[in-house]
């Protein structure tokens, strides 16, 4: 049968403009798969109804492994068989995405040859998409990415693939090595990212200095954001040229300081290190003058989430500053009390953000072994109706008279 | 302490009870540990039962499955495939 060109009026309207268009992408593909030529059809056709013509599948996977495919139909497979199964798999990347072109080329190579051809470099979730297969391909493209020394990704109730900013390998403002942490807690963690065992998904995010270029601090269940405890680095020469050179310092630096805890008389920028929130702000805008402390670690932060059983939410502070370097024992061990907490008591399909939320963050501390402190408080109280066991305990009939130590 | 049971026991145990509550209860990996923490006492602990499952799997006995959370369930023909 001679093939007649596909028409697909609304998709076309898509490839207009002078940015990239995914329409443009599919109908390359579709030159020479049959996959991407189908895909066109399916969708062209939802654009016409407004309604979306996938089906989930939650069965189909690799041996072994429960997460890293996630299984799609079509509803209308007599019309567009090429894409009656549309399994997507997720591929671990390397930490902070670099590649050799070579190695891009061989993953594309495997993908024309099992699948649609159609990637996605990189998902939301920080993994290499391959997008579009057949359940028969699943094990052939994974033998394919094992013998070039890639695994697939996490999916479900499992540790995601863990993902980072660039780090060290390009940015100076890293307070610690955002690439390596992400390596490590990828291999540390190859079980509980293979073999879901929590109530549901865990996402670690590494960023190297407070802006957080991951968006950790909104995408993952542990936020792990470098940072400094010492004294901004400042080279007094670079503000001399900076304000030579126009830069309003009082205005655009100093008048814009979250903490108001900067200074300027016209000569000098003077900083009060203590009350520093870290915001990046004077740093940013001062790159050649200011830069993080010397004594750099990172803070933790727990329980962002976007809405999905229930509403967004932020990480807030679990450890205020911790120093990262290998083995990483003391992140390690707080990891696994919080993992055996959570799996433990967690509700089906209940983040740790959700969980600290039902619980209660004192109740939550406890279990894990970690003292409140200030630096936790997310906001001011606004509930009168909560107590603190302390203050019972001073007025309280228990209470033998004596103040706690200590 | 008393002496372990082999991972196979816990694994049949694990197989028994995903198969007896097909179509009724869907297992989630601590489900099925806190299973059999209780049935075997003392003679299992969360490490066995982790190998037992992961003897499930590698067995192709059981497979993993997505329905919002994840599961551990005899393999079947999905219906959402056709
Ligand atoms: C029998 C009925 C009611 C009882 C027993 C009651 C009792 C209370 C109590 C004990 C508080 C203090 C809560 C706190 O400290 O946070 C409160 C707060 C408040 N109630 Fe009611 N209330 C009643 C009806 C209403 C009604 C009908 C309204 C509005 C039309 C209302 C408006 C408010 C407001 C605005 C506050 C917050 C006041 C503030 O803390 O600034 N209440 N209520
Ligand atoms: C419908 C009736 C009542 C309403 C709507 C009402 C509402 C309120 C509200 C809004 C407050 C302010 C809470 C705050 O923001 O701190 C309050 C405080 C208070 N009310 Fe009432 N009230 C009612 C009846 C009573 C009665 C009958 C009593 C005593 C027998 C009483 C005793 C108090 C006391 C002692 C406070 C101060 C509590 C504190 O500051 O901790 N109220 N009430
Ligand atoms: S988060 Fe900080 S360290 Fe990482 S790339 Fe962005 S600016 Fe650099
Ligand atoms: S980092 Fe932010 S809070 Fe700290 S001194 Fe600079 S502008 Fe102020």
């Amino acid at each position: 049968m001679a093939k007649e060109k596909r028409k697909t009026p609304k998709l076309d309207e898509l490839e207009k403009g002078k940015w990239p268009s995914f329409v443009k992408e599919i109908k390359t593909a579709a030159e020479k798969n049959p996959m991407a030529e189908d895909l066109l059809g399916q969708l062209e056709r939802s654009y016409e109804e407004k309604i979306g013509h996938w089906k989930h599948g939650g069965i189909v996977g690799v041996l072994g492994y429960g997460g890293g495919v996630i299984g799609r139909y079509s509803d209308l497979p007599e019309e567009f068989p090429n894409v009656s199964h549309f399994h997507t798999l997720r591929i671990n990347h390397p930490a902070g995405w670099f590649y050799t072109s070579d190695v891009l080329r061989k993953l594309c190579d495997i993908w024309e040859k099992h699948g649609s051809g159609l990637t996605n470099m990189h998902g939301s979730t920080g993994d290499i998409i391959f997008l579009g297969t057949r359940t028969e391909e699943l094990e052939p493209v994974f033998k394919e990415l094992t013998d070039i020394g890639f695994d697939l990704g996490g999916s479900g109730s499992d540790v995601r693939t863990p993902s980072c900013c660039c780090g060290k390998a390009r940015c100076e403002w890293a307070c610690y090595d955002t690439m390596a942490l992400t390596y490590f807690l990828t291999m540390h963690y190859q079980d509980e990212l293979h073999r879901p065992a929590f109530p549901y998904k865990w996402k670690f995010k590494m960023a190297g200095c407070p802006n957080d270029c991951v968006a950790s601090i909104a995408r993952s269940d542990m936020s792990i954001i470098g940072t400094w405890r010492d004294e901004i680095q400042m080279d007094k020469e670079a503000v001399a040229e900076y304000a030579k050179s126009g830069l309003n310092i009082q205005r655009d630096v100093v008048g814009n300081c979250p903490a108001k805890c900067m200074d300027w008389d016209g000569k000098e920028i003077k900083i009060d290190n203590k009350a520093c929130v870290k915001c990046m702000h004077c740093i940013n805008t001062m790159p050649k003058a200011l830069s993080p402390g010397k004594d750099r670690g990172a803070c933790i932060l727990i329980g962002s989430k976007a809405p999905i059983v229930e509403g967004a939410l932020l990480s807030s502070v679990l450890i205020p500053f911790i120093k990262l370097e290998p083995p990483y024992t003391e992140l390690i061990d707080l990891v696994d009390r919080i993992h055996e907490v959570w799996a433990e008591n967690g509700k089906n399909r209940e983040r740790v953000g959700e969980f600290i939320q039902r619980v209660g963050m004192g109740n939550f501390l406890e279990a894990i072994e970690v003292e409140p402190i200030p630096q936790m408080i997310a906001h001011p109280r606004e509930n009168p109706y909560v107590f603190y066991e302390e203050y019972y305990e001073e007025d309280g009939e228990d209470s033998d008279g004596q103040e706690e130590e200590k | 302490m008393a002496e372990q049971v082999k991972v196979e026991e816990v694994a049949d145990a694990m197989y028994k009870m995903v198969k007896d509550s097909m179509g009724q209860k869907k297992w989630k990996a601590t489900d099925l540990t806190k299973a059999v923490l209780e049935l075997f006492g003392d003679r299992c602990d969360k490490a066995l039962a982790k190998s037992a499952i992961r003897e499930l799997i590698e067995s192709g006995k059981c497979v993993y499955t997505y329905f919002g959370g994840s599961f551990i369930e005899i393999p079947h023909k999905e219906g959402a495939e056709n």
